[in-house]
């Protein structure tokens, strides 16, 4: 390619030797490529790679929020989590709250995918409705739970109260376990339409000649499902089960907007037991907090990165 | 006898479960719209029916945005989306194009990567880099955020583009070469009015992700007139024991607003995006 460009070049002379080298440059692929990435790994290296390391070094510390001074203090803010009841239950909500929610979300998210995948009237208008939950900010949609789970104004305990089902409010949020089952139900109404989405995307590539065939042949609904519609998509709900995994492992807004960790610390997970920790500035313990995400975070990321590679 | 038959299966086959997941998903913004609409006497007594409506007040709205700081934190928001936005736009764009058209040593290994650092949750991070962030002079400005946002919006916008420059045929961007385009031409003018779709996917994603996001803003962002929409509604909105419920679910309602609109006009446009992102990997 280089020596054809080069040689479309007919002027003579010094300019024409720049030009030519300048062309040969642009021409030449990994040169260019790795100048391409300069501004973006620039970025990542010094706002990501940098606070990576950096955490490691603070939970190795006893920094504290404005005091210049502190000291190495090697593993002893990890030694201290070990021994702390509120990192332990912390450790115990944040599995829960995933192993919990992704089924839900799951096999919700699948129903809803296989529903909009039909053909109906204004099904632009109802998909762009339905993925509402995952589009607002979290942190806003959490406020309309937060009233949904009110100790006095929520209109859930308004109707079941109206049902004689019950005579008393619910206290949604004040308890560990109606909370824990609050968030729950949140956190699997906002992430419900990111696996119908995502699914209803794999759902395309389902060849709609093999169902014909397979009807042909007799196969009910479940059955044309199970052998044509699933190995199709299995992939699509491998990785997007996996991403969602680790997103709910992770998450901050929807447990600080609705319960800040309380009552009495019971509900925290790790991003928001850390937040909490930051706040009484003890910042080499939060950064401890925070980093012990991370053997679970990269055991999720190495089964998604094997199953990603499996496909190609 | 069949068209009835025909309506059955379709009621039960869409039209029900359509229902139901339309009460589950869209019963909270209903809720949202009905509290920001009542008179405070109306929302606090317990005994009446709270779904009903029987007067309506603009209160909630015009208090919203006449008393409390809610214009200014929208202003916030949007221009540090936007310059997350177009940052992260211009790096990915790049680095999508690198990856997915050159062939070069160590190309495979950087972009398993960059994907894994979409992986990299906020919640790992937030501690050392409010650190760095107030090190370079620059907590509570825009800054802080334009530049620490691209961490998690590079990856994701870098990966779909990659999959979608994939698609171009190559032979259209040789041929350009060889009638004498340069690189830079042929990249400008040939494949990237190609890659529209997939910038236009990247873009939407960059800015709801921008939008939405809440802790960097809240640890990096969160003092004084400063604040995002969702850290100043969080924050300034909830006093102690004090519920602002009417202005709270109007700024949810507002606040809503922008991303919704960008997606209800986009959304085929991203499904299709990532699709690319996803399958092309």
């Amino acid at each position: 390619m280089s020596v054809i460009t080069a040689e479309a070049e007919p002027e003579p002379g010094r300019k024409a030797v720049v030009r030519r080298a300048k062309v040969r440059f642009w021409d030449r692929e990994a040169p260019l490529a790795y100048l391409f990435m300069i501004p973006g790994l620039l970025i990542l290296l010094l706002f990501m790679g940098y606070p990576f390391f950096l955490g490691i070094y603070l939970s190795l510390t006893d920094k504290m929020v404005g005091f210049a001074d502190f000291s190495w203090v090697g593993l002893e803010n990890y030694q201290l989590l070990l021994e702390d009841p509120v990192f332990h239950r912390t450790v115990a909500n944040t599995l829960i709250y995933s192993v919990v929610t992704v089924p839900f979300k799951l096999v919700l998210g699948l129903g809803l995918a296989l529903v909009l995948n039909q053909t109906f009237r204004f099904s632009r208008f109802v998909r762009a409705g339905l993925l509402l939950p995952w589009i607002v900010p979290t942190a806003i949609s959490s406020l309309a739970w937060l009233m949904l789970f009110d100790s006095v104004l929520s209109p859930i305990s308004w109707v079941l109260r109206e049902w004689g089902l019950i005579q008393n409010n619910i206290n949604f949020l004040g308890d560990r376990w109606n909370a824990i089952g609050a968030v729950c139900v949140a956190n699997i109404w906002r992430g419900l339409p990111f696996f119908a989405i995502s699914i209803l995307a794999g759902l395309q590539a389902v060849s709609p000649e093999l169902h014909e065939a397979a009807a042909l042949d007799g196969a009910s609904a479940w059955q044309r499902f199970l052998s044509v519609t699933l190995p199709t998509i299995r992939n699509i709900l491998l990785i997007t089960t996996l991403f969602s995994i680790i997103f709910t492992f992770s998450d901050f807004q929807l447990i600080y907007v609705l319960t800040k960790g309380g009552p009495a610390s019971s509900t925290h997970v790790f991003g928001t037991y850390a937040y909490q920790t930051m706040g009484f500035s003890a910042l080499g313990q939060a950064a401890a907090i925070a980093l012990s995400m991370l053997p679970f975070l990269a055991l999720f990321a190495g089964i998604l990165l094997r199953e990603i590679r499996k496909e190609d | 006898m069949v068209g009835s038959n025909v309506l059955t299966q379709r009621l039960l086959k869409l039209w029900i479960p359509l229902m139901l997941y339309g009460i589950f998903l869209l019963f909270p913004f209903l809720w949202m719209l009905i509290v920001s609409l009542k008179p405070d006497q109306l929302l606090l007594d317990t005994r009446r029916n709270p779904f009903a409506l029987t007067s309506v007040t603009l209160n909630n709205y015009r208090y919203l945005l006449t008393e409390t700081e809610f214009p200014r934190w929208i202003w916030n928001t949007m221009v540090v989306t936007v310059g997350a936005t177009a940052l992260s736009l211009v790096c990915s764009i790049l680095i999508g194009y690198a990856l997915g058209r050159f062939q070069f040593r160590g190309g495979n290994t950087i972009g398993i990567a960059i994907f894994l650092l979409y992986l990299v949750p906020p919640t790992l991070l937030f501690i050392p880099l409010s650190q760095i962030v107030s090190g370079f002079k620059l907590y509570n400005s825009y800054w802080s955020l334009i530049l620490v946002y691209p961490t998690f919006l590079i990856p994701f916008a870098s990966w779909l583009l990659m999959g979608y420059f994939r698609t171009i045929s190559k032979e259209l961007e040789d041929a350009a070469l060889v009638d004498g385009a340069t690189r830079l031409r042929a990249m400008t003018q040939i494949v990237l009015p190609l890659a529209i779709p997939g910038v236009l996917s990247a873009a939407i994603f960059c800015f709801t992700l921008s939008w939405n996001e809440f802790l960097y803003a809240l640890v990096l962002m969160g003092s004084g007139n400063m604040k995002t929409v969702a850290v100043g509604v969080v924050s300034d909105l909830i006093k102690a024991d004090v519920y602002f419920w009417g202005a709270l679910m109007a700024a949810g309602i507002l606040g809503s607003v922008p991303v919704a609109v960008a997606y209800a006009f986009l959304v085929d446009n991203y499904v299709s995006g990532l699709t690319a992102g996803a399958t092309k990997g």
